[in-house]
Formats: structure tokens, C-alpha cells, sequence
């Protein structure tokens, strides 16, 4: 009857408002049978975090096209931790170049999908990373 | 077209080679797909011929160059005469960075700018908000106040460019400060020529860059349609932008359909407001996408001018041909561009500005091959220009008027994208006009649902695109020279603002500012108070931060 | 228990994350879920519970927007749950509520949490009860919980919140709707939002109206209240109406509703354990199969099936 389900947020940090894609990977995931939370445009990172906390979500994806991420990320993941949220999946998608990809892995974001990635490979990716942190 | 003996020949001979030469050709070859159809979702049949074309009249729906309906263009020499004006966007950094950037593109011989400001600047916050932190001088030109307009026009005398403004939100302010500007310089009203983008309708259900509800920000998209009237006539107060609206996911019929239905609601604001339409209408323009469907992005654009024509004489009875013909602007599309194989938009924004320039745009903006990876890259910028260079000068494309005209195909397809427009402006007539539909959700589930279709459709492989679910390769053909803002420029523009708020008269400042919050709610034109609020040195903070008070700030409603 | 008091201990000291996890279990129906509900049940009872309801796009989310910016500003701590259905096709469920309270999320004294119905009949998830409880116990003094407003029966709402506010807009349609739905029977109070629409008047007499016609329940008479939530204009005059209802309650419904509360979820509580104890019986000596097959072939109906069901567990029982 009552099952566990993948909770996930889809959060857009910076002043940007290119939500095409963050909203076709919410809604795919939806359609994967996720419980998909979105906070709408223009996050801080402390309305990001409050939000993974209160709503114990397995998932935080982020989506930034604006070239504001080395700004936003860090700080975002730095919350995280504080925060004691380390068992949270985190995935990054959206504008960011190749040579930024590492030091934002290295911070613990697992994985950065480029524009023209396909919902398969982010629910994919979701399906197997989230059991494996659980 | 043709004589009604010599049709009937036709639709018969037609019938007969659908039942024998076809089948038999079929049988060995058989098609790609079982049914073929274009992004707005119409189906494309095998061959167009005149039989498809019947019931157009050339004369009533095809015409001339620069006279109603406007469907081959609205000059009447088009390119014979003075080629599109190739109009690249840019704008990074500082105003004294910019600033230098202008000079050198005026000594290029560039006679108009065109402005792209930073996210803070676009949403109102001065560069030293929370909000701001990361995001200053990023995307575009920083602009906190009146004191870096002074710095962005510094050495450039505006009677001498005209200067196009990529915002919305705070299109007051930034039209208030260049007004400023031309004051000082000495520039009358009646020179200052240029355009603001000013169009708040799509921001509500495509680009999401608002700063007020729907309501007062027309209020005072509408302000400044009527000072523009009176006193600047050579200024374009509003840009009616599809490209957003195709950006966010919707097929170019919506992008069509919606946008029109936004410029008529402006004509709708302009008249409540008591203006004449053959007073204010001259001065509207357009701005659309071109997208990757050649023919289909062609008829779009034909099909844009005759409707508009069509509305502007039926619905809104204007009487002066200028009223009635759209101008535009075209930006290749942005969200069409991969990361993978990056060389390959080279080719994508060829065919689209080729679309584009066979539609019959007034000026044309390519996107940059780098745009899916970073900001574009100064060599990524000039191969951009250069392809509307080569289409200029050596293709021939633009040596007759509107070539594609008399196309079976491309004439069918202007009349489809026309008459499911037509439909389209019926139903949000019907919901109550564009309040109803954007509190509705309508446009935005509209966009959601193109976009999520479009997305599975390369998902499921029913569409290819190139690099992306077909001929993918593993490593990247050639490093990108990344263009990277330096950090400093946010810290800069802070003392700046800082430095500015210690020099200037703060009871000037307060005095202005209190005397906007007084006049915002009023019925009266804003206009001439901004421009006093904006002269004494308040930020575009600080002014939108009283507008936010009393109109009200947007929240987004999110229709996936 | 370790997980269970733990969590408790902590979310009875006011640790957000502590409170987030056990909505979490009560949500997913984990093995520690209903020791948290035992071990928490004796420290509720203390906060207000308000339902707010009415169909989609009325403005619920921007009006609870307000309502906490006011609650807040008068020093009251603040739980929030808002409900969204859960597709019956994918499973999935799409939470958009909280964009409109984003800008409360960072403030100590607010708790919101989305929620899915998990394909839960009625408007509300099965774990809301129990999510209110939680949110009771960790020291929030108002709850104010927004249903899934799709239009459809939303009515067992007020089998958890004492007070219910019946949110209408001019124009939406709605008042056939609200009629169809039975929700003009269960509202305390009623708010016409977007009062700044010409038509709020006419709204204000039609719903009058219908009241009147209606079956009062009790001395109560249901006020109407006009908001304009974008601006926050009504939201006061809103709030006040609710601390007269809770005062009118006080004087003597209040114990008859939580006593008609509890009952109801006592029933409910009787049902899902009772079915869960046969199902499981059931399928482990592989009868549920084939009672399936035998109404499959028809050779049974699904009344006689249970009786039959029943009837084996209750002998089973009393031959131990």
C-alpha cells in the first residue's frame, strides 16, 4: 500500500530563467514515477538546502545556465554539508564547461549533464545512484 | 494560378500517378517514414502541386513587396535595395569595459548597438544584492544607475547610433537613462533613435524574467508606448519577442500564434489608453526565432506579416500602411545548438539564418557555435557574423524578392500556419484575453507540452539530431576557447555603487524616490517621474524596489 | 526502538531534520513508522489544525503564503503540508506548492513539506494524519495543511483539521463544482479570492446563497471572507475569522469534533490493520491466488470471496 518512493528536487540557483530543461527532466522523472519537488526560478543556496532538508529528499538536481555555477555550487554544497545532508544524490545539469566539471565532482556533485542529454540517461542515472546511496 | 481546365488536368493526372507510378516506385523503395510531419505538428504530404494552392488568390493573399498583405516582405526592393541590418548582441563585464567594445565596433563602422545587461540589471537588483552575488557583469553589461549609463556612453554621441536594449522588466529605467543622456548631451528627443525590447506579456509564460504582476508591468509597457509617441518618434518601444517563447519549448506555430495575440494586446492597451493606432502601430516590431525547419520557419515569417496586416486593418482598423506591416528581427535558436560535436551548429544556424533571410527579416542576429559549452568566444562571435556574410554575398539568395514565393509547399504551409494561428488567437479571444490565459496556466502548459513532446521524440529516436542520438562519437573533435568573465568585475562594480551612494545628494534621492512611490499607483504616465528619479541618482534598485512595493512582485506559475 | 525514540527525542526538541525523516517513515510506512506515531501521540493536541481547500488555481498556495507571513508576524511557529496528487499512471507526482512559500523556507519558525497523495483517495495523503502529529509534536503552534485541489471530492479533510477554509475564485467556474464536490458542507469559513475581479461581489451573494440553502451545522455560521492573496489584502480579516471559529469551538464543539475526529480514525486505523492482517495471511498460504483465479473464472464474487477469506482466518485464530 504505502511504498517507498524516490523523492527528488529540481532546484534553479542564480538569476537565469532557462527552465526548459530543468522542467522536461522534472517532468520525465515524474513519468519514471519519481515524487518531484520544484522550487521555481531563482534559488539562493540556503532556500535550496532549507528545502533538501525539510523535505528529506533523496535526489537534488540543479540546473544553472547563467555561468554563475562555480558561485552557487560550491556554496550550495558546503550548506549540504553542514547541514549533515551527505546521503543526498546530487546531480547538476545546464551551460557548464568541460574544465569546471572536475572541481564541481570533487565537491560531490556525481554527475553533469550537458545540454542535448536524453531523460533516459538522467533517470538512468537517478534509478542506480540512489539505491546504491540508500 | 492556373486556368480551371488546365487544374482539373492537374488534380486528375495527380490521382493517376498516386495510383500507378507511385505504388510501384513504393514497393522497392519504400519511404522513411510512415508519416512525415513538421515540428507544429502538421503533416507534409509526398508532392505539392498546384491542386494544394487552389484556393489561394495571388492577389489577396500573395501580392507585392511593401504593400498589403505584406507577404513577400515589407519594403518593396527588400534586399535588392540595402541588404538586413546583421545585428550581433553582445554587452559583458563593466560599462567601461562595454564602453570600449562599442568604440571599437563604431570605428568598425557599426552604426547600431545593441545592449545585452546582467541578470541583476534585468531583474532590477542593484549589483550589490544577495540576489546578485555570482551573477554581476556575467551575462551581459552590469547597470546599477545613471552614473554607468555615463560610463557606457561615454565618447558616443547618440545622434550619431541608434541603440537597441535587450530588457524588459526595467525598461523604464534604462529608456529613462538614455533619455538622461541625450539631455546631457545635448541630443534632442526627436533624434534619440532605438529600440526597447519592452515586451512583459511573454516574460509571464516563456522567459520568466518579470519583476511585476502582469497588470502594472503593461501599465507600464504602455507608458512608455504613449511618451515614446509624443515625444520620441524615432524610438521602437516594444520588440514583440516570439524568440522566447520558441526558446522555452514551444513549435513555431505556438511561437506564431502567441506572439501575435501579445502584440495585439499592447494595440488593446495602447487604445484603452486613448492613443490612435495610426499614431503608435508604425512603431511596433517584432522579434522571432528561426529554428531548424527550413520551409516551415519560411512560411512562419510570410505567414507573421500577413496576419498582422490582416489583424491591424480588420480588428483594429488602421488605416495607414505602415500600421499594418511587420518589421523584424531574427535570432537563430539557441536551445537547437549541442554541446556534443560543437563545430555542427556552424551548419544548424546556416540553415536557420538562410530561413530566416529567405523569410524576409529586417535584421538577424547568429548564434555562436560555442553557445551550448560557455558564453561565445570572440572568434566563435566572428565565424557567427560570417556566415550571414557569405548568405549576404556570395549565395545569391538575396539578389530577387522572396524567392521561395509561388512554392506549392511553402505557400500551403503560409496559409496552415496562418489559418491554426487564427485558431489559436479564437480560443484565448474565448478564455477572456491574455490575463485569462496566463492566469490559467494556458500559454505556459501550451510551451510545457511541445517541449516535453519535442524532448521524447529524440529520446525515442523519432527524431535525429545530429550528435545527439545519431552519429555520436566519443571524444570532443577540437578544444573550445572558453570566453571567462573575471571575478573582479563584480567587486569593481560594487565600489563603484558604493561610491555613488556615498558622493550623491541623498535627500535628492529620497525626495525622488518618495515622490515615484506617490505617482506609481496613479493613472498618470510614469515616464517623466522615472526620468527625474533616475537624473537624481537612484539605483535601479532602489526605483524597482519601490515599484516592487506597490505593485506587487510576480511569482511564476509553474505548469509543467 | 533505537530509531524510532531517537528520532522522536529529537523532533520533540524542534530538530527540523529529525522531523523531516519521520515524515519520511510515517510517509513510506517503514517498520519504525508507528512506534514514532505511539511514541509521539501523547505530546499532540496542543496545535490548531486548519484545512485549506478548494480546487486548482483559485490561488491556495499564495493565500497560506500570506497567512504564515502573518502568523509569523504575530510570533506563532508554523507547519505547512501541501498535497499533490499522485499520477495513477506513473506512479510519479509532480509537488509545485512550495514554489509560492519559497521565500519562507529559510525562516527557523516554518516547516513545509510537500506531499502525494500516493494514489489516497479524498484529497489528502494517508500519511497527513500522522504528518500533522508530527509537526504538532515538534512545537508548532499552527498547522495549516492544503489539499490537492483538482476538483475532486476533497472532503476528508475534515477528519483531521477542526477548522476548514473553503477557498473560491470569481469566475472559475467553480461554483457548480464546489456544489458536486460537497465541499459547501464542510467549509467553516469561506474565502473568495481575487476579490480584486469585478465579479467578487457576485461571488459573495451566490455563495451566501448557497449556504442558505445548505444544512447548518451547529450555531456556526460560516462567514465569507474577501482576499486578494497576491497583495495580501483580506488575509487579516481571514485570520481573525479563524480565531473565532477555534473560540467557538472551544466552548463546546471542540471536544464533539475531536471526538468525531478520532473516531474516524480509529475506524480507519481498525480497517487498514484488520485488512493488512488477512491480505498477508492470505498470501502466504497462497490462497489470495487463488481466490483471484476462482473470481476470474467467475466461479465466485468478490463478497462471497471475502466472507470466505474471513471466515478462514477467524477459525484459524480460534483453533490457537
Amino acid at each position: 500500500m504505502t511504498e517507498k518512493k524516490i523523492r527528488i528536487l529540481v532546484a534553479k540557483p542564480g538569476l537565469d530563467s532557462h527552465d526548459r530543461g530543468a522542467k522536461v527532466v522534472a517532468r520525465a522523472l515524474r513519468d519514471a514515477g519519481m515524487e518531484v519537488i520544484y522550487t521555481g526560478l531563482r534559488q539562493t543556496p540556503e532556500q535550496i538546502v532549507e528545502t533538501v532538508l525539510q523535505e528529506d529528499v533523496d535526489v537534488l538536481g540543479l540546473s544553472i545556465l547563467s555561468g554563475a555555477h562555480m558561485t552557487h555550487f560550491p556554496k550550495i554544497m558546503n550548506l549540504m554539508k553542514q547541514k549533515d545532508l551527505k546521503d543526498v544524490l546530487v546531480f547538476a545539469g545546464g551551460i557548464i564547461p568541460e574544465e569546471d566539471i572536475e572541481p564541481l565532482q570533487k565537491l560531490g556533485i556525481r554527475e553533469i549533464f550537458g545540454p542535448g542529454t536524453p531523460t533516459e540517461t538522467v533517470i538512468d542515472f537517478v534509478k542506480k545512484n540512489v539505491q546504491k546511496s540508500r | 494560378m492556373t486556368d480551371q481546365e488546365e487544374l482539373d488536368k492537374v488534380i486528375k493526372e495527380q490521382e493517376r500517378w498516386e495510383e500507378t507510378t507511385v505504388p510501384s516506385w513504393l514497393k522497392r523503395h519504400p519511404e522513411r517514414k510512415k508519416k512525415f510531419h513538421n515540428i507544429s505538428e502538421l503533416p507534409i504530404r509526398r508532392l505539392y502541386t498546384p491542386a494544394d494552392t487552389k484556393n489561394i488568390s495571388y492577389l489577396r493573399d500573395i501580392g507585392f513587396s511593401g504593400e498589403f498583405p505584406f507577404t513577400r516582405g515589407v519594403h518593396a526592393t527588400m534586399y535588392r535595395g540595402r541588404l538586413w541590418t546583421m545585428r550581433q548582441f553582445s554587452g559583458f563585464g563593466t560599462a567601461e569595459q562595454t564602453n570600449k567594445r562599442f568604440k571599437y565596433l563604431l570605428k568598425e563602422g557599426e552604426t547600431g548597438l545593441s545592449i545585452a545587461f546582467d541578470y541583476p540589471t534585468i531583474m532590477g537588483y542593484d549589483s550589490d544584492d544577495p540576489m546578485s552575488i555570482g551573477e554581476v557583469g556575467r551575462c551581459g553589461v552590469a547597470i546599477a544607475s545613471l552614473k554607468d549609463f555615463e560610463t557606457l556612453f561615454d565618447g558616443i554621441p547618440l545622434d550619431k547610433v541608434t541603440t537597441s536594449m535587450t530588457i524588459n522588466g526595467p525598461a523604464a529605467m534604462l529608456l529613462a537613462m538614455y533619455i538622461a543622456i541625450g539631455d546631457k548631451q545635448g541630443v534632442p528627443y526627436a533624434v534619440l533613435g532605438g529600440t526597447t525590447q519592452n515586451d512583459l506579456l511573454k516574460e509571464f509564460f516563456a522567459q520568466k524574467l518579470c519583476i511585476f504582476p502582469p497588470r502594472p508591468s503593461v501599465k507600464l509597457v504602455t507608458d512608455i508606448v504613449e511618451f515614446c509617441t509624443s515625444n520620441l518618434p524615432r524610438w521602437n518601444p516594444i520588440s514583440v519577442s516570439g524568440y522566447h517563447i520558441r526558446e522555452a519549448g514551444s513549435n513555431a506555430l505556438q511561437e506564431l500564434a502567441f506572439t501575435i495575440y501579445d502584440g495585439i494586446s499592447y494595440v488593446e492597451a495602447a487604445l484603452e489608453r486613448g492613443l490612435e493606432v495610426d499614431e503608435f502601430a508604425p512603431r511596433l516590431s517584432f522579434f522571432f526565432a528561426s529554428h531548424n525547419d527550413l520551409f516551415e520557419e519560411i512560411a512562419k515569417f510570410r505567414a507573421a506579416r500577413r496576419l498582422w496586416a490582416r489583424l491591424m486593418k480588420d480588428r483594429f482598423h488602421a488605416r495607414k500602411a505602415r500600421s499594418m506591416w511587420m518589421r523584424m528581427h531574427v535570432q537563430t535558436s539557441g536551445c537547437t545548438l549541442t554541446a556534443n560535436q560543437p563545430l555542427n551548429n556552424i551548419i544548424r544556424v546556416t540553415i536557420q539564418s538562410l530561413a530566416a533571410i529567405l523569410g524576409g527579416t529586417q535584421s538577424l542576429h547568429t548564434n555562436s557555435h560555442d553557445e551550448a559549452l560557455c558564453l561565445p568566444s570572440e572568434k566563435a562571435v566572428r565565424i557567427a557574423l560570417r556566415i550571414q556574410q557569405i548568405i549576404a554575398h556570395e549565395s545569391g539568395v538575396p539578389n530577387t524578392i522572396d524567392p521561395v514565393g509561388g512554392s506549392y509547399y511553402v505557400e500551403t504551409l503560409t496559409n496552415q500556419l496562418e489559418e491554426k494561428a487564427m485558431d489559436y488567437i479564437d480560443k484565448i479571444d474565448s478564455m477572456g484575453g491574455v490575463y485569462e490565459a496566463i492566469e490559467r496556466g494556458f500559454f505556459q502548459k501550451e510551451i510545457a507540452d511541445s517541449a516535453y513532446k519535442y524532448q521524447k521524440e529524440i529520446d525515442g529516436n523519432e527524431r535525429t539530431l545530429v550528435s545527439v542520438n545519431k552519429y555520436c562519437i566519443e571524444e570532443p573533435e577540437c578544444p573550445i576557447e572558453l570566453l571567462r568573465v573575471d571575478p573582479a568585475v563584480e567587486e569593481q562594480q560594487i565600489s563603484r555603487l558604493e561610491k555613488l551612494r556615498r558622493e550623491r545628494n541623498k535627500t535628492k534621492v529620497k525626495q525622488a524616490l518618495n515622490k515615484l512611490h506617490d505617482e506609481a499607483d496613479k493613472n498618470s504616465n510614469l515616464m517623466p517621474t522615472i526620468i527625474e528619479t533616475v537624473k537624481a541618482y537612484a539605483t535601479l534598485g532602489e526605483i524597482c524596489s519601490v515599484l516592487r512595493g506597490v505593485y506587487g512582485e510576480y511569482k511564476e506559475l509553474i505548469v509543467i | 526502538m533505537a530509531v524510532a525514540s531517537q528520532i522522536v527525542t529529537s523532533l520533540l526538541q524542534g530538530n527540523q531534520r529529525a522531523v523531516a525523516k519521520a515524515i519520511t517513515h510515517v510517509e513510506d510506512g517503514t517498520s519504525e513508522a508507528e512506534k514514532i506515531t505511539a511514541l509521539l501521540y501523547p505530546h499532540t493536541g496542543k496545535a490548531q489544525v486548519i484545512g485549506i481547500t478548494g480546487s486548482g488555481g483559485v490561488g491556495k498556495s499564495t493565500l497560506i503564503e500570506k497567512l504564515v507571513r502573518e502568523l509569523r508576524r504575530g510570533g506563532k511557529t508554523v507547519g505547512v503540508i501541501a498535497v499533490d496528487p499522485t499520477s495513477p499512471f506513473s506512479g510519479g507526482a509532480f509537488l509545485g506548492d512550495r514554489i509560492r512559500m519559497q521565500d519562507l523556507s529559510t525562516d527557523e519558525g516554518v516547516f513545509i513539506r510537500s506531499m502525494a497523495t500516493r494514489n489516497n483517495p479524498g484529497g489528502l495523503a494517508r500519511a497527513t494524519m500522522d504528518t500533522v502529529r508530527i509537526l504538532d509534536a515538534s512545537g508548532k503552534d499552527i498547522i495549516l495543511i492544503e489539499t490537492v485541489g483538482a476538483g475532486q471530492s476533497e472532503v476528508d479533510i475534515i477528519k483531521i483539521a477542526p477548522t476548514v477554509v473553503v477557498v473560491l475564485a470569481p469566475g472559475f467556474g467553480d461554483a457548480i463544482q464546489t456544489i458536486k464536490a460537497g465541499i459547501m458542507e464542510i467549509g467553516d469559513i469561506f474565502v473568495i479570492n481575487k476579490a480584486d475581479r469585478e465579479s467578487a461581489d457576485k461571488a459573495v451573494i451566490n455563495i451566501r446563497a448557497m449556504l442558505q440553502l445548505g444544512t447548518q451545522r451547529g450555531k456556526w455560521i460560516p462567514p465569507i471572507v474577501k482576499t486578494t492573496a497576491t497583495t495580501g489584502a483580506g488575509v487579516s480579516e481571514l485570520l481573525e475569522k479563524i480565531g473565532e471559529h477555534r473560540e467557538y469551538l472551544s466552548k463546546g464543539e471542540a471536544s464533539q469534533r475531536q471526538r468525531r475526529i478520532v473516531r474516524e480514525e480509529l475506524e480507519e486505523a481498525i480497517k487498514r490493520k484488520t485488512a493488512e492482517h488477512i491480505l498477508t495471511a492470505l498470501q502466504k498460504e497462497g490462497e489470495l491466488d487463488n481466490l483471484i483465479s476462482k473470481l476470474l473464472s467467475k466461479e465466485i464474487d468478490p463478497m462471497s470471496a471475502a466472507e470466505e477469506a474471513l471466515n478462514r482466518i477467524l477459525t484459524r485464530s480460534k483453533r490457537r
